[in-house]
């Protein structure tokens, strides 16, 4: 493989050097060290650097591999969003609210990784909390895209997202509660799944909206994220959400190719709002998977149009449940001298949280306070009923539906400062967390030099043929190999 | 477009900090009567759909039920891991300011 374009190579193409000697587990770490030491500065991707760590691990792994022990996935580097625990390494989820947390365990997928000889590089940046879409709610820094260093690389898995596509880590862990790891992927050219709701133990993520959070592999092939996700995919007695069935191995089938696949294409999803381009990039991926074999038809989902409004009920009324443990007692930011338990709770709350932050909790208090209860959170559950069933009827009638993934490229730094603009970004995204189904977005192409997505959700736990068609339309393309300029 | 919508009162944002505990600063509150205001007609559009009838859903996944495990000891964190990140101790213990009174004992 050549030298200088290692940080470029899949996971895959990573794996097989190792195997072949070509390349050691501490040589492979090392570049990417070197390269984040060199170029991370201006990306900014990256909250925490772990080269003990990594090399401690890249030593493991490199006996695994001589001693024949070793899987995909051993001695390849690889980050975490900064909200997954990591025992011994700070886990401050973007926030000032736990800049010093020092996690005493490990999350599950932390270890699950782990297990398969992964090397930890570092940290991924995102928005306070996981809430935004663009990574500029970090309470540390903004992550630039590696595409255009002016513009977002979207959120709130910006960190992982940004990493990935710049070849600062060959893959990433991202979570998902409204598009944050789909929209941050398509701004930044790389692929981005969000699985099924309890697929993933979520075991040591730090909680945003528990019906809605999931984790899920940011990767630069389709090839990498099926991979990745025979890794953290599983049950886990640790989450109570967890689905119990038993582990699958996602790279069988994978190139099966889209022959007969049904597709559905929701009208709904290209109207006001969406970006032309966007739209006539995601029309012509339909017509090549068409050309591929698909069967395409079209499908409406009338409710989908709720679903932002259903979204901004319920996360922030579950994250204003989820952030109430900040309390500056057991750990995190906390305000001395307080002369009593409210005072401390209130200055703790106001010192810790960042303006979104405390936006959502509000919001969220609100919508959840007596006199408001059924107009706002038990009527976003009801309309939340009436989208799921519309998804499920949709799923009778084709294997997969095909969107945009986000309604435009990637903005501006500082280009959106109105919070409700800034939720129109997750449009496309949020139906999908809204019903619990899984989501992948894959690069489309280009407009002015900045990635496009293409959005493909399926049923319950349809995450093979997600991969299936997107791997099938990835392999007819070219988009996967473009990588941002250096 | 629909018209501006209307601004929550002073009072009405003091009252939801309060709840939640986060002593905002008078400009926060400033803000925040406006950005509420915003949020709040972002989702009104829930009530114009018809829900009669319909049941709320908590979560959206049926294969996601309670998982239970034998109610038997296992290991768990140390005493030492558990501290390790408290802000205040008192030799094992959390040091909370003072809850009763408000503090005036």
């Amino acid at each position: 493989m050549a030298d200088q374009h290692i940080h470029y190579q899949s996971v895959r193409q990573m794996s097989d050097a190792l195997h072949a000697n070509e390349i050691s587990a501490a040589e492979l770490a090392d570049a990417h060290f070197k390269r984040i030491a060199d170029l991370d500065g201006r990306v900014g991707s990256y909250l925490a650097v772990t080269p003990d760590l990594g090399h401690e691990q890249a030593a493991s792994a490199q006996s695994a591999i001589d001693s024949g022990n070793a899987g995909p996935l051993t001695g390849v580097p690889m980050q975490l969003k900064d909200n997954m625990a990591t025992r011994g390494v700070t886990t401050t989820c973007a926030s000032l609210m736990l800049e010093h947390f020092v996690p005493p365990y490990d999350a599950t997928v932390t270890s699950a990784l782990a297990n398969a000889g992964a090397v930890l590089l570092g940290k991924g940046n995102m928005d306070e909390f996981a809430m935004g879409s663009s990574t500029e709610t970090s309470a540390y820094k903004p992550t630039r895209n590696p595409w255009d260093l002016d513009r977002v690389p979207g959120g709130s898995s910006g960190g992982p997202a940004a990493s990935v596509a710049g070849g600062l880590a060959p893959y990433s862990l991202g979570s998902d509660t409204g598009g944050s790891i789909r929209q941050p992927a398509s701004f930044c050219g790389i692929v981005g799944l969000k699985p099924t709701y309890g697929l993933v133990s979520r075991y040591g993520l730090i909680a945003f909206a528990s019906s809605l959070d999931q984790i899920g592999p940011l990767t630069r092939t389709v090839e990498d994220a099926a991979l990745v996700m025979n890794a953290i995919a599983g049950p886990d007695v640790n989450d109570s959400t967890s689905i119990s069935r038993p582990a699958i191995d996602y790279t069988i089938g994978l190139k099966d190719g889209v022959k007969g696949l049904r597709i559905g294409v929701v009208p709904e999803y290209f109207g006001e709002g969406i970006d032309p381009e966007v739209a006539r990039l995601t029309r012509e991926a339909i017509k090549q998977l068409e050309e591929l074999g698909a069967e395409v038809s079209e499908v409406s989902l009338p409710n989908s149009k709720a679903a932002l409004a259903v979204y901004y009920v319920l996360s922030p009324s579950e994250c204003s449940a989820n952030l109430a443990r900040y309390d500056g007692v057991k750990y995190g930011f906390s305000t001395p001298d307080a002369p009593n338990m409210m005072a401390a709770l209130e200055a703790t709350r106001d010192g810790g949280f960042g303006i979104e932050v405390k936006r959502r909790i509000m919001m969220g208090t609100y919508a959840l306070s007596s006199g408001y209860y059924d107009a706002y959170y038990k009527k976003a559950q009801q309309v939340r009923t009436l989208i799921r069933r519309e998804f499920d009827a949709a799923f009778e009638k084709v294997d997969v539906l095909i969107t945009p993934t986000t309604p435009t490229t990637a903005f501006k730094l500082g280009e959106i400062q109105d919070p409700v603009v800034m939720h129109a970004n997750d449009v496309c995204t949020v139906p999908a967390n809204i019903a619990g189904i899984p989501g992948i977005s894959i690069p489309c192409g280009t407009i002015d030099g900045l990635p496009v997505g293409l959005q493909l959700l399926g049923a319950h736990l349809s995450e093979a043929t997600l991969l299936r068609a997107a791997y099938a339309y990835e392999q007819a393309t070219p988009w996967h190999t473009q990588h941002p300029a250096n | 477009m629909t018209e501006q919508p209307k601004r929550l009162t002073e009072d009405e944002v003091r009252r939801v900090a309060t709840l939640c505990r986060i002593g905002l600063s008078d400009e926060e509150i400033e803000h925040l009567r406006d950005d509420m205001a915003g949020l709040i007609a972002e989702v009104s559009v829930l009530q114009s759909i018809d829900t009669s009838g319909v049941e709320p859903t908590g979560h959206a996944v049926e294969e996601v039920h309670s998982v239970m495990r034998d109610d038997t000891a296992r290991p768990a964190l140390t005493v030492a891991d558990v501290l390790l990140n408290a802000p205040r101790r008192e030799g094992d213990y959390f040091r909370v300011p003072a809850v009763m009174d408000n503090g005036q004992s």
